[in-house]
């Protein structure tokens, strides 16, 4: 196991225990910055992956807007900051037993198709701003502008449903 | 790098994000826990693109596309949420069950926001139709 690898298995580490407390943490507020914890780590497991733009865009986004929309959103349907009481220890059984399948059906496939691939680090180009840009600007630009009009009709959607009307006041 | 690494990593964190949506009762965390599966199909692309020695990047700016994509849906999402714990008073998913056969009348009776004096009236047995041709 060289260094790199080393480092991917920590990093990795942070994120699946952070991602086990943001599903199990009986305290709202704290799974949601649990979420920002993991979210930082899938962007260090991305810049090990020589993914380097995708790692800033990630801590920008996620981190920086998404968690933060997550923390605003508990506030305004006041999530209370003590703990909650859990789901019933039925339904938990029965996700854990779910989950668990996924797992397996995904490592049981994955591993056993690619288990034993070695990536070429050194070979691949660094995905810096130049090279995505590159490629989104060359070979992605009809996406990338249907993506726009995606982000307008959300951002115009977002606007309308929450907005509050006037003949409609006690509501 | 071994491959296998980022796989792994990514199973369980999908796995783990599975867990959450069926676990949580609150909107917002299950909202979360969707945002941890869209991770985990990131990292595979990622490692993916990696792996291919990708010229055109492809999978990096697939996971580029899937990172916008899911701001817009968590914008969305948490808008609808919002709208719903003002109409409803929660965003508790055990309650928002007015679609629910088996929960039709309960639900129904709460979201006129008078169950108590509709639940008396149905156990009067006597439906307001049918008052007026009484008195006649």
């Amino acid at each position: 196991m060289n260094g790199v690898e080393l480092a991917f298995v920590l990093v990795g580490a942070v994120a699946l225990g952070s991602g086990f407390l943001v599903v199990t943490t009986t305290r709202i507020v704290h799974s949601a910055l649990w979420l920002a914890v993991c979210l930082g780590a899938v962007a260090g497991c991305f810049l090990l992956l020589t993914a380097e733009l995708l790692a800033w865009v990630q801590l920008l986004i996620y981190v920086g807007a998404v968690v933060v929309l997550v923390l605003f959103a508990l506030m305004l349907t006041r999530a209370p900051i003590g703990p909650t009481p859990g789901a019933p220890r039925g339904r938990v059984f029965l996700a854990a037993g779910v989950a668990t399948a996924t797992a397996l059906v995904l490592l049981g496939t994955l591993l056993a198709g690619m288990g034993d691939e070695v990536v070429d680090l050194d070979g691949t180009g660094v995905g810096d701003g130049e090279a995505v840009g590159s490629a989104l600007f060359r070979g992605w630009v009809l996406p990338f502008e249907l993506l726009s009009v995606l982000l307008l009709a959300a951002l115009v959607g977002a606007i309308v449903l929450s907005r509050r009307r006037q003949d409609e006041d006690g509501r | 790098m071994r491959l296998a690494l980022p796989l792994v990593v990514s199973a369980l964190l999908f796995a783990m994000g599975v867990f959450g949506v069926l676990v949580r009762r609150n909107a917002v965390l299950v909202l979360m826990s969707v945002e941890l599966m869209l991770n985990a199909a990131n990292l595979n692309l990622v490692a993916f693109d990696a792996w291919w020695s990708d010229t055109l990047h492809g999978g990096q700016v697939m996971t580029l596309f899937v990172i916008t994509i899911a701001a817009a849906e968590v914008g969305l999402g948490l808008a609808i949420v919002l709208k719903v714990f003002r109409t409803r008073g929660t965003s508790d998913l055990d309650d928002l069950g007015l679609l629910n056969e088996r929960a039709e009348t309960e639900q129904l009776a709460e979201f006129d926001g008078d169950g108590p004096q509709r639940d008396l009236r149905s156990e009067a047995g006597t439906p307001d139709v049918t008052e007026p041709e009484a008195t006649r």
